[in-house]
């Protein structure tokens, strides 16, 4: 049983470094998923602003984790 | 016909190289490992594991590769692509850390080491003649390697209908790092691992953004040929991350 939750872990942990951009990265993709669609705005546009948003994550998440590196 | 060449090499060129290089980096780390288990331990258990994992990790593509054709292309484009994604800005991540120096480069021969180290020192238990400690040392390195190997094949692949030049990809970086094994007998540490995972980062978190539009029904400008301009963007913005984080005084020794 015990090498089953051993190699559940390794998995998860192909996707899984810091939990917070995880999270960010899902909640992104979600609203692009229900929102976007919805929204009076050229599709081009919207193509456009999800690759914004992916950046604006990923952007925040390097420099916070370099502040909280250097921190210590 | 000419722009269909033209569609066809946007992804084409991109998995091909994407799926060349992850799995350059992956099987670089399995060697390491499978190469102390020889070392210390015999080649017959080394081999024996890997042989075993490869045959699983070969089942597994047959099973899962042509499952997806069943499932909805919008559903698999979502799913592959967020997955795609969390892979690869979780990779691009780690990888604008260490260029930056924020966090330690990985060192192969560090891992050989302390591989060897632990190796040395673990009892033996042989079951039907075969060191069972070592054949599950070898085994596991590669299923864990190779699963990611795996699911990068299938996603960058499958989505787009390119599995076989994506698994041509992943068996050529197989091919390579086998015959440089065999060569050198010692782990590869020159290989600039952490320049190829930040290719590979951005290849993946490129290949993610666009599947996830399209899986969403957003319209790409430029269609297919938008995933070039999403690799210049990603890796523009990873080279600019780090930079950045240079620039602001942010280095290891600082850290000691």
């Amino acid at each position: 049983m015990k090498w089953i939750f051993a190699a559940a872990r390794e998995l998860v942990s192909l996707f899984v470094d810091d939990g917070s951009l995880v999270v960010a990265v899902l909640a992104w993709v979600a609203l692009a998923a229900l929102a976007f669609p919805a929204l009076p705005i050229d599709r081009d546009w919207l193509a456009v602003a999800l690759f914004a948003g992916l950046a604006l994550i990923l952007t925040e998440n390097v420099l916070r984790a370099a502040r909280r590196k250097t921190r210590r | 016909m000419g722009s269909e060449i033209m569609i066809d090499w946007a992804h084409a060129g991109p998995s091909v190289l994407a799926a060349f290089l992850a799995s350059l980096v992956e099987f670089v780390e399995a060697l390491t490992v499978v190469l102390a288990v020889g070392a210390i331990r015999g080649w017959r258990p080394a081999l024996a594991g890997a042989g075993l994992a490869l045959l699983t990790l070969a089942i597994l593509v047959i099973a899962l590769g042509p499952a997806l054709a069943r499932i909805p292309l919008a559903t698999v484009q979502l799913v592959v692509g967020t997955l795609l994604l969390l892979f690869g800005l979780r990779w691009l991540r780690k990888a604008i850390l260490r260029a930056a120096g924020i966090i330690p480069l990985h060192d192969e021969t560090a891992a050989y080491a302390a591989e060897t180290d632990l190796l040395a020192h673990s009892p033996r238990h042989f079951l039907a003649g075969w060191d069972t400690i070592a054949v599950a040392a070898s085994f596991k390195i590669v299923m864990l390697e190779g699963i990611e190997v795996v699911f990068i094949v299938i996603a960058i692949g499958a989505v787009s209908g390119l599995l076989v030049p994506a698994g041509i990809g992943a068996g050529a970086a197989l091919l390579v790092v086998i015959a440089l094994g065999i060569a050198l007998h010692r782990p590869l540490a020159r290989i600039p691992e952490n320049t190829l995972k930040f290719v590979v980062g951005v290849l993946l978190s490129a290949f993610g953004a666009f599947w996830v539009g399209e899986g969403v029904g957003l319209a790409w400008p430029g269609a297919d040929w938008s995933i070039l301009a999403l690799i210049v963007a990603f890796l523009a913005l990873a080279l600019a991350m780090v930079a950045l984080c240079r620039s602001r005084g942010i280095d290891l020794e600082r850290l000691t």
